[in-house]
């Protein structure tokens, strides 16, 4: 149960990774704090209208990701699109991203965690322990969300634009695809998906500056284990990951969770270093 | 100039010229702007040069919650002993430097006090592995360092001879004072909840050694990692015939994991025994938190002033401005470190007596100041110690004082225990005394 939960909001903010990956080429390691910043601004936005839980909350799920993702918008015409979307010069970029957006963040809403009241609280009360209901609602809400992104790749126009330049960037562009276009939406749309993880998650956790470090390194995981450029991958790993982790945390140790997960990582770039779905390098 | 002059060394390369071609030349560089005033009024009458104290805080980092207080009671207690003609007549000059409560960080931090800044000692650090992280550098550099964390890492003897604890008692004594209570009134089959590293190992050994002393048994051990968000897959593995839940916990999740801890017991909980550091900070009337109700905290200095409340923290609340519920008197929502951050009020009055004692005149004297503060024995309950009287153990380099047992009812805490120094004594060899200064 536990694991549901991480495994939803672990494959949303790990497919936003992998759409960039995939698409641009760029390793994001600032996205983390697209996560994070969801986080703070869904605080932001609930603190609005304290009066009104409920209504700040569906405030916060649509206006905190729009807000990340014109951050994200903005990052790309100052740094990546200037670094022409060079894979090692962007990976360098993306980490003074990180330190900018986490220093911001310090700088402006400060080093303490801040508590969000969720929209709705119920007790799911089992024989033996009782359960959160908002997680519930997480797990609904991702699932829908990553319906509507495979959706959206899938039957769109936007989507077949994507993948064409995912396929190859020249030929594309050779097409008439707006290929400059299509990398800045795909990288707001990676950093929006961060986003609403954030925001979901945060009724449970904390908003607080530090926050984006640890989806950060299990995006990766996933996304590694998943294959790079394999959105069926990305989803598949995250579940493998999220509920592993939630089985393996309730019978054995929490530790030994991560030591498995971060030893399939290993196991992975050994023997299939495409990742389990991904295809080979043209 | 006289050349023998005791003031700072960062002032002795420094002429009345230069001093004020810096005054005048210098307008944007405010470091300039304080010290050259200073320093010229001080070149007449030496002994009157402020004291530097460096203050090392968690200004950021997981520990800002801390820090934030730390400050608060740190700035009351230096205003106040200013006020009232400050440390063998010389003021204090605060030097504050944030570690982003890092291990690493702290060093550096020890490192530019006193290469940079040039204090006369350091103080202040809290999270344990910090100080664990920074008080080497703090011998190797012959710099002393008073910490107000609570770990067990000094009286341990782990440490060296620069470091001290006078402020607050260690994990030790506090959990030693605590078992025998737990043991005889709310059971003694314990599970203990704990972070993973230093802080939550002393409680780890020392508790499980003193239940088991009184008769208990340790059910079940749950440590859990300092940078854990999300505790929910950690409360299935207490066992079920659990009798009492031991937690502590610290860090921004202090909130997420008392409320998780709510959502998996519901009404059938155990008995529930917390380390207030598990709320520190955080509101007892926050949702999701009823379920607390009748289950008891530690303190170490009661947050909601009762009908025990001394006069003398009546004088620390109002002074470092918290309001009889532990929180600011300016922010209702902005709860104190209540039963912590006395440590660095009391620190500081020691550090005084033991400046004013060994004569200290500059960081010459530093052997005398370490001599001092070992020589010191008691500590009485006064405006200067505030959580009460308190002795000292001169070899350990620690101070031991009296704990409090509080009941949550109605969402607030009421003290029904209190312990006696002697609760938590306990026996080691440590020696500091021997080391060569």
């Amino acid at each position: 149960m536990e694991g549901t939960v991480t495994a939803f909001v672990l494959a949303l903010t790990a497919l936003g990774l992998s759409l960039v990956f995939g698409v641009m080429r760029i390793v994001n390691v600032a996205h983390g704090e697209f996560f994070m910043l969801g986080a703070v601004l869904a605080w932001g936005f609930t603190a609005l209208i304290p009066e009104l839980p409920f209504w700040g909350f569906m405030l916060a799920l649509l206006a905190a990701p729009v807000c990340v993702a014109a951050i994200a918008v903005i990052a790309d015409a100052l740094v990546l699109r200037r670094l022409n979307y060079e894979p090692e010069a962007t990976i360098v970029a993306t980490i003074g991203l990180l330190y900018i957006l986490q220093q911001s963040v310090l700088t402006l809403y400060g080093p303490n965690a801040q508590p969000v009241v969720a929209p709705i609280s119920f007790r799911v009360v089992l024989p033996w322990f009782g359960y959160s209901g908002y997680k519930l609602v997480v797990i609904g809400a991702a699932a829908l969300l990553l319906i509507g992104v495979w959706y959206a790749i899938t039957r769109t126009k936007f989507g077949l634009v994507m993948r064409a330049t995912q396929f190859d960037r020249e030929t594309a562009q050779a097409f008439g695809v707006p290929v400059k276009l299509v990398y800045a939406a795909v990288f707001a749309l990676g950093a929006a998906l961060a986003a609403i993880a954030g925001v979901l998650v945060v009724p449970l956790q904390q908003a607080h500056y530090l926050m984006g470090l640890d989806p950060l390194l299990l995006s990766f995981i996933v996304v590694i284990i998943g294959g790079l450029d394999s959105l069926k991958g990305t989803v598949v790993a995250a579940f493998i990951i999220g509920l592993s982790d939630g089985i393996i945390s309730m019978f054995f140790s929490p530790t030994l969770a991560k030591i498995i997960a971060t030893l399939a990582v290993a196991l992975v770039l050994v023997w299939r270093p495409q990742g389990l779905f991904g295809a080979r390098a043209r | 100039m006289n050349p023998k002059s005791p003031i700072p060394a960062s002032s002795k390369s420094v002429t009345r010229r230069s001093a004020l071609k810096k005054l005048g030349a210098a307008a944007g560089a405010a470091s300039a702007l304080t010290l050259a005033p200073g320093f010229v009024r001080y070149a007449q009458a030496q002994s009157s040069a402020p004291i530097k104290l460096g203050f090392q805080v968690h200004s950021t980092g997981i520990g800002a919650a801390y820090g934030r207080w730390y400050d608060r009671t740190t700035q009351a207690a230096v205003a106040l002993i200013n006020e009232a003609g400050g440390i063998s007549g010389r003021p204090i000059e605060l030097v504050s430097e944030d570690d982003g409560t890092d291990p690493k960080r702290g060093a550096e931090v020890v490192e530019k006090f006193a290469s940079q800044h040039k204090v006369d000692l350091v103080f202040g650090t809290l999270f344990s592995h910090v100080v664990i992280g920074a008080a080497p550098r703090a011998g190797e550099l012959k710099m002393p360092y008073f910490v107000v964390s609570e770990g067990y890492h000094v009286a341990s003897g782990a440490l060296n001879r620069y470091v001290f604890q006078p402020g607050i008692t260690d994990v030790r004594s506090q959990v030693s004072a605590m078992a025998p209570w737990i043991a005889g009134n709310l059971g003694k089959k314990v599970t203990m909840i704990f972070p993973d590293y230093a802080f939550g190992h002393d409680h780890r050994d020392f508790f499980s050694a003193a239940i088991e002393k009184q008769g208990g048994s340790i059910a079940a051990l749950l440590p859990i990692p300092p940078t854990e968000a999300s505790y929910t897959k950690y409360f299935p593995q207490i066992p079920a015939d659990t009798e009492v839940i031991y937690h502590v916990m610290v860090g921004p999740g202090v909130l997420t994991f008392v409320k998780e801890m709510g959502e998996h017991f519901g009404s059938q909980r155990p008995q529930i025994f917390g380390f207030v550091d598990s709320l520190e900070a955080v509101d007892i009337a926050s949702p999701g938190l009823e379920f607390l109700d009748g289950t008891y905290f530690w303190e170490a200095n009661p947050r909601y002033a009762g009908p025990s409340q001394t006069e003398f923290d009546k004088f620390f609340r109002e002074k470092v401005g918290v309001d009889a519920n532990g929180a600011s008197v300016s922010d209702p929502k902005d709860i104190s470190t209540y039963s912590h951050m006395f440590g660095c009020w009391e620190t500081l009055y020691v550090i005084k007596q033991a400046i004013e004692a060994s004569g200290y005149q500059g960081p010459a004297d530093r052997a005398k100041l370490i001599e001092a503060t070992e020589a010191m024995t008691t500590f009485a309950a006064g405006n200067e110690h505030p959580q009460g009287d308190k002795t000292f153990d001169g070899k350990r380099h620690q101070c031991y004082g009296h704990q409090f047992i509080s009941k949550v009812e109605n969402q607030k805490l009421n003290v029904v225990h209190q312990t006696s120094i002697e609760d938590g004594m306990y026996e080691n060899d440590t020696d500091y005394t021997k080391q060569a200064l």
